[in-house]
C-alpha cells in the first residue's frame, strides 16, 4: 500500500527536471538585463553627473552633456502619447463596448492587428509623406510626434481592448439589468475596473517612442541643435529637435574621437528615462489595483 | 376597465424566438399571475433562460436573434415602439445563476440603480434610507449594517445573491425574474433564498427558473413545464406535480429526462 511504483518515481524525476529547466530559463531572462545595465553604467561612469544631463553637447558633440537631446526626447514622447493615448483609448472603447460584430468592425480589428506589426521605418516613410510633405508641417516636433503616434496607436488600441475585455461580462449584465445605458456602464463600471491595465499599456509605449530612431530621423529630429539650458519650454513644436536615440546613433557612427564613455552615458540616460516611466507605471498599477473592489 | 391591478403581470401570445436558424421558443402562450411565484421547469436546453430573457429584452443584444409574437407586461406590449428599454428594465429585474454583485461597496451596489436613473445628485439621507429599507427587505440588514462600505464581492455567495435581489428593490420593480438563483448555493443558502421569495411574494411577481423539482414544489404557487422550446403544461403547482395532464410532464416529474 502506498509504496512508490517505478512509474511514480519516473514522474517525480521528470517533475524535478522540469522545475530546474523552467527555473533556469527564468534566470536566463534576468541575467542579460542585469549584465547590460552593469556594463553600461560601469563604462559610462566617468561621465555620469547631473551636469551631463542639463548641459548642451559642445565641441562637435564630443564634450558637454545631452540636455537638448534629453528634452527633445521628452517632447516627442509626451506629444506623441498625448495624441495617440486619447484616440487609441476611445477607439478601443468603441470597438469593445459599442461596435457590433460586422464586416466593418472585423476589418478595423484586422487593420489594428496588422498595423501593430508594421516596421517603424515604414511608419517613418508614411510620416514623411503625409505630415512633413503633404500636410506641409515640414520637419518638426509636430510631424515627428504625429508619426510616433501613428506607430503607437494600434498597440494602444490592442492593449486597451484587452484590458476592457478582462472586465467580466457579468458586471455589464448587472448594469444593463437595472437599466443602465452603455455609457453609464462604461463610465461607472468598465473604465474604473480596467484603468490600471489601460494606463500600463499606454505607459509601456513610452519606451518604444523614446527608443525608436527611424520614425523621427526623417520627420523631425536633427543631429545637433543648441537650446537654452535649464528652460523646459526651449523647443517650439514647429522646430526640429534632438533626441536621445538619434544622438546615440550620431555619436557612435558620425563623430570621431568622442570620449569612450560618451555613447554609454547617453545610453544610460535613455535607459534611465525609460525605466523611470516603467517604474511609474508599475507603481500606478499597484496603487490602482489596491483600490479595486474585486 | 377598472384601475385595479391586472390579474396577469406577464402575458405572451404565440411567442417564438430563433437564434439564427435554430428555433429556441415555439409558439409559447401563457399568463403569469400577479403577485404569485411561478416556477419554470424543464430539462436543460429547453429554453427557460431564453424565455426569461425575453421579458426584459436582453436577448436582443445578440444581433442574430429574431422574435415573433407578443409579450405584454402589465398589459403593455413591450415591443411597442414607444417602449423605453431603460424603463422596462427598471420594472423587470433579473437575478442570475451566479450572483453578480458589482465591484463596488455594498452600499453603492444597492443605490446603483437609483444613481443611474437620478437626474442630479442624491441626498445622503435619502440613499441611507433606501439602503436600510432594501437590506431589511432581504434580511441582510442586521448582518451587514456595520460594513456597508465593504466590498460586495467579498460576501458569502448567499449574501451576494440576496444583495443582488436587494439591488433591484429601490427601483420598485413589478416583476422579478430569477434564473436558477440557487444553483451556486449550498442547502442553507438555497433555503434562505426560498424563504426570501416567500417574504417578497405578493409585493412582486416572481418568475423563477429551476431544475430542482423539489424547489419548484416547495416554493411556487404555479408551475410551468417546458420541453424543447414548447410550453407543455401550466397549472397550480400541486396539480402539476400530483395530477399532470400531459404524459410528457409526468415522465419528466418521474425523472425520465435529464
Ligand atoms: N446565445 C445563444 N446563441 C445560440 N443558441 C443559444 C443561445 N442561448 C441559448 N441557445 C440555445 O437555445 C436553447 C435553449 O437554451 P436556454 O434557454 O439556455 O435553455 P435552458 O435555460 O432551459 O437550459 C439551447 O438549445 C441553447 O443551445
Ligand atoms: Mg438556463
Amino acid at each position: 500500500m502506498f509504496t512508490q511504483t517505478p512509474l511514480v518515481r519516473r514522474k517525480q524525476r521528470n517533475e524535478i527536471i522540469a522545475k530546474w529547466i523552467f527555473g533556469a530559463m527564468a534566470v536566463a531572462m534576468v541575467v542579460p538585463l542585469l549584465l547590460i545595465i552593469f556594463h553600461l553604467v560601469s563604462r559610462a561612469w566617468p561621465l555620469l553627473s547631473w551636469d551631463f544631463l542639463v548641459t548642451n553637447p559642445v565641441g562637435g558633440m564630443r564634450r558637454g552633456g545631452v540636455w537638448s537631446a534629453f528634452l527633445g526626447t521628452i517632447y516627442l514622447v509626451v506629444m506623441s502619447l498625448c495624441i495617440s493615448a486619447p484616440i487609441g483609448v476611445l477607439a478601443a472603447v468603441y470597438l469593445n463596448e459599442y461596435a457590433r460584430d460586422s464586416w466593418f468592425t472585423r476589418i478595423i480589428n484586422l487593420a489594428v492587428v496588422n498595423l501593430a506589426g508594421v516596421p517603424s521605418i515604414v511608419h517613418a516613410l508614411f510620416g514623411l509623406g503625409a505630415f512633413v510633405i503633404f500636410a506641409g508641417m515640414g520637419r518638426s516636433i509636430l510631424a515627428a510626434s504625429l508619426t510616433l503616434a501613428i506607430m503607437t496607436l494600434p498597440v494602444i488600441i490592442a492593449s486597451t481592448k484587452e484590458s476592457l475585455a478582462a472586465v467580466p461580462v457579468s458586471f455589464r449584465e448587472a448594469c444593463w439589468n437595472v437599466g443602465a445605458s452603455r455609457w453609464q456602464t462604461i463610465r461607472r463600471i468598465v473604465l474604473p475596473n480596467s484603468i490600471s491595465g489601460i494606463l500600463t499599456g499606454v505607459i509601456l509605449q513610452v519606451s518604444r517612442t523614446a527608443g525608436e530612431t527611424a520614425p523621427i530621423m526623417f520627420t523631425g529630429a536633427v543631429f545637433f541643435k543648441k537650446i537654452p539650458e535649464g528652460d523646459l519650454f526651449a523647443y517650439n513644436l514647429r522646430d526640429q529637435c534632438m533626441a536621445l536615440s538619434m544622438h546615440l546613433y550620431t555619436v557612435t557612427t558620425q563623430v570621431t574621437n568622442a570620449p569612450e564613455a560618451l555613447p554609454y552615458a547617453i545610453a544610460v540616460i535613455l535607459l534611465a528615462t525609460v525605466l523611470f516611466a516603467n517604474a511609474l507605471s508599475i507603481s500606478l498599477r499597484v496603487y490602482l489595483r489596491s483600490r479595486k473592489k474585486w | 376597465m377598472t384601475d385595479a391591478a391586472p390579474a396577469l403581470s406577464i402575458e405572451t401570445q404565440d411567442l417564438s424566438l430563433w437564434y439564427g436558424k435554430f428555433q429556441a421558443l415555439k409558439n409559447v402562450s401563457m399568463g403569469i399571475k400577479n403577485g404569485l411565484i411561478t416556477s419554470l421547469i424543464g430539462p436543460s436546453g429547453c429554453g427557460k433562460t431564453t424565455l426569461l430573457r425575453c421579458f426584459n429584452r436582453v436577448n436582443e443584444r445578440y444581433g442574430y436573434v429574431t422574435t415573433k409574437g407578443e409579450i405584454r407586461i402589465l398589459q403593455k406590449n413591450i415591443y411597442d415602439p414607444d417602449i423605453s428599454l431603460i424603463e422596462l428594465r427598471k420594472s423587470v429585474g433579473m437575478v442570475f445563476q451566479r450572483p453578480n454583485p458589482l465591484p463596488l461597496s455594498i452600499y453603492e451596489n444597492i443605490v446603483f440603480g437609483l444613481r443611474i436613473h437620478a437626474e442630479g445628485k442624491l441626498g445622503k439621507g435619502h440613499t441611507d434610507e433606501v439602503v436600510e429599507k432594501s437590506l431589511r427587505e432581504v434580511g441582510l440588514w442586521d448582518d451587514l449594517k456595520d460594513r456597508l462600505k465593504g466590498r460586495a464581492t467579498g460576501l458569502q455567495l448567499e449574501q451576494q445573491q440576496k444583495l443582488c435581489i436587494a439591488r433591484l428593490l429601490p427601483l420598485k420593480p413589478e416583476v422579478i425574474l430569477m434564473d436558477e438563483p440557487c444553483s451556486a448555493l449550498d442547502v442553507e443558502g438555497t433555503r434562505a433564498i426560498e424563504e426570501l421569495m416567500w417574504e417578497l411574494r405578493g409585493r412582486y411577481t416572481i418568475l423563477i427558473v429551476t431544475h430542482n423539482m423539489a424547489q419548484a414544489r416547495r416554493s411556487s404557487d404555479e408551475s410551468i413545464f417546458m420541453l424543447m422550446g414548447e410550453l407543455i403544461e401550466h397549472s397550480r403547482t400541486e396539480d402539476l406535480f400530483l395530477n399532470p395532464v400531459d404524459p410528457r410532464t409526468a415522465e419528466y416529474i418521474e425523472g425520465r429526462y435529464g
